[in-house]
């Protein structure tokens, strides 16, 4: 089986996963659950890493170091913000 | 330890975090922990491969991580609450934007010519949706941000033109896979994807753009698993189809919520098509209730009950804290206070309860369409601010455009007040019974002015 099949079946279960994981979230939390979900599919900063780190000639590495500072802002971003909201979020009986 | 098993080891944690952690986001007691878990596998995954790969610029990595890491942080900052919308779209574009310059960068690393049938697949597959994301998130972000026009911009054979390029995409990358790739062609490519990103979106009117943006996310989530196909790197593949899964079902609850199919929402231009047909004249023949301030104060505080039904004009007008005023003055008086959220009263899902978290209304008072339906006929006092279509008994007729849309049962509460600018309609662009209703008072002017003049006027009763 070639690395393209494993990674099929990999994706697949792990979109099951996401599913089951995420199915039945309150209204409430949906906008932070976005949010970081959003700062997670900044992964590609990993990818963005190997081939930068990989790259020889000029136009890898521009496209490299592009790659990262998009995927940052979307990582670093992301988590900060989403940090900001569920700090808001309270439950009653406060005063 | 090989070093290779090492990392993958440490992948895998950090996936198994990624899903603990969007697991504890599912609660509100446990989410921020949630949130820093996730936080937590992406630094442990970054250090990882760092530490990992023979880097042989450091500099410029270095740069790249501290100049968008500097950037996503003044952003995630300075943020205002109501403009989320808009910055998890810029963010969705950047996500998967970056996707699919890891696929070009590996594009050109091979240098192009006979990629093979794997490589080929995957590299153009990243690119595609990376861009498509890119350029779609833009334009979402442009409308949200008033940069561009949120009505639904259409044009005659729109339709057919997106299944021309989206055809001409497939054959170009079919014909890159078997004959060989040139540069040139590569690059057409992305372009091409890229007007199909702007073009998908731009007929897309602004009261749709909860379900765009959960859309955007899931293809965010997807290009990076893409990238992940491309590098044979599975802590990609797998987190980018966690997120693309989370995209789907929140894309899902908007659509249910509007009562529309993703596909009716892409092609259907809401708001567009309805206005060609005459435009109505809200209130010709039918006379409303006005009351002012005094009054309506007089019916809250004297009331057992109160559910306030929070529109956007209520976030527009920057009227949620002192709607918490009012609610606060009212608990005190003995009032039951109640609010119902609709789930598409934000610009994107949730966003409704953010708004009403940032000033201070406590998550215990929030209750979803589901939860308070069957309360509405219990309850003395509905007051509505800044929300119209979800509140328009008309979608109980079948004959209505927008029938069968999930509504908030106001019109069953005893008094029902309606803060308003004006009678004009909604997005659906249809007049809305409930305003002539025996039981209604419309209580006129901008949400903000009126809710400082109620809550004045509250205090003094």
């Amino acid at each position: 089986m070639g690395e393209l099949m494993i990674g099929l079946y990999v994706f697949v279960l792990a979109v099951m996963v996401g599913f089951e994981v995420i199915t039945k979230v309150p209204p409430t939390l949906h906008t932070p659950l976005m949010s970081g979900a959003n700062a997670i599919s900044g992964i590609a900063v990993i990818g963005a890493l190997v081939v930068a780190a990989q790259a020889g000639e000029t136009t890898g590495q521009v496209l490299g170091v592009l790659a990262i500072v998009m995927a940052m802002v979307n990582v670093v971003g992301g988590f900060m913000v989403t940090d900001r909201m569920l700090e808001m979020f309270k439950p009653g009986q406060k005063k | 330890m090989n070093p290779d098993t090492l990392l993958q080891l440490v992948y895998l944690l950090s996936a198994t975090l990624f899903v603990f952690g969007l697991k504890r986001l599912g609660s509100p007691a446990t989410a921020r922990q949630g949130n820093r878990m996730a936080a937590l596998a992406m630094l442990i995954a970054i250090v990882a491969t760092l530490v990992e790969q023979e880097i042989l610029n450091w500099q410029l990595i270095a740069l790249g991580i501290i100049l968008g890491s500097l950037a996503g942080a003044i952003a995630a900052r300075t943020v205002r609450m109501t403009d989320m919308p808009q910055m998890v779209g810029i963010f969705n574009g950047l996500g998967g934007g970056a996707s699919g310059v890891v696929a070009a960068a590996e594009f050109f690393r091979l240098g192009g010519g006979d990629l093979g049938v794997e490589a080929g697949i995957t590299i153009l597959l990243s690119t595609l949706i990376g861009a498509v994301t890119l350029s779609g998130s833009f334009i979402a972000f442009g409308k949200l941000q008033r940069f561009i026009s949120g009505a639904p911009l259409t044009f005659p054979f729109s339709r057919t033109l997106n299944a021309v390029l989206f055809v001409a995409i497939l054959v170009i990358a079919a014909m890159q896979v078997t004959g060989g790739a040139t540069v040139t062609t590569y690059l057409v490519l992305t372009g091409l994807a890229l007007v199909l990103g702007i073009l998908l979106v731009t007929p897309i009117g602004g009261a749709d753009m909860p379900v765009v943006i959960s859309l955007l996310n899931s293809y965010s989530g997807l290009a990076a698993s893409a990238a992940g196909f491309v590098l044979g790197n599975m802590i990609l593949i797998i987190s980018g189809a966690l997120v693309g899964a989370a995209g789907l079902i929140l894309t899902n609850l908007m659509c249910k919520a509007m009562n529309r199919s993703l596909a009716n929402v892409a092609f259907g231009a809401f708001g567009a098509a309805d206005s060609t047909g005459g435009r109505i004249t809200p209130g010709e023949g039918k006379s409303v209730r006005d009351v002012d301030a005094e009054q309506a104060a007089m019916v809250l505080a004297y009331a057992q009950s109160v559910i306030v039904v929070p529109g956007y004009g209520l976030a527009v007008a920057q009227a949620q804290h002192d709607i918490r005023k009012l609610s606060d003055l009212l608990q005190e008086r003995g009032v039951s206070v109640k609010f119902a959220i609709h789930p598409v009263a934000g610009r994107m899902p949730g966003h409704m309860n953010v708004l009403l978290a940032e000033a201070d209304v406590p998550y215990t008072q929030l209750f979803d369409l589901d939860e308070i339906n069957d309360e509405f006929s219990t309850t003395d006092v509905a007051l509505i601010v800044g929300a119209n279509d979800v509140v328009n008994p008309d979608a109980r007729d079948p004959s209505s455009v927008i029938a069968g849309m999930p509504i908030l049962d106001v019109d069953r509460a005893r008094n029902v007040i309606v803060m308003k600018r004006s009678l004009s309609p909604g997005f659906a662009g249809i007049d809305n019974p409930l305003f002539y209703l025996d039981r209604t008072m419309m209580f006129f002017g901008d949400a903000k002015g009126s809710m400082v003049d109620l809550v004045r006027e509250t205090k003094e009763v």
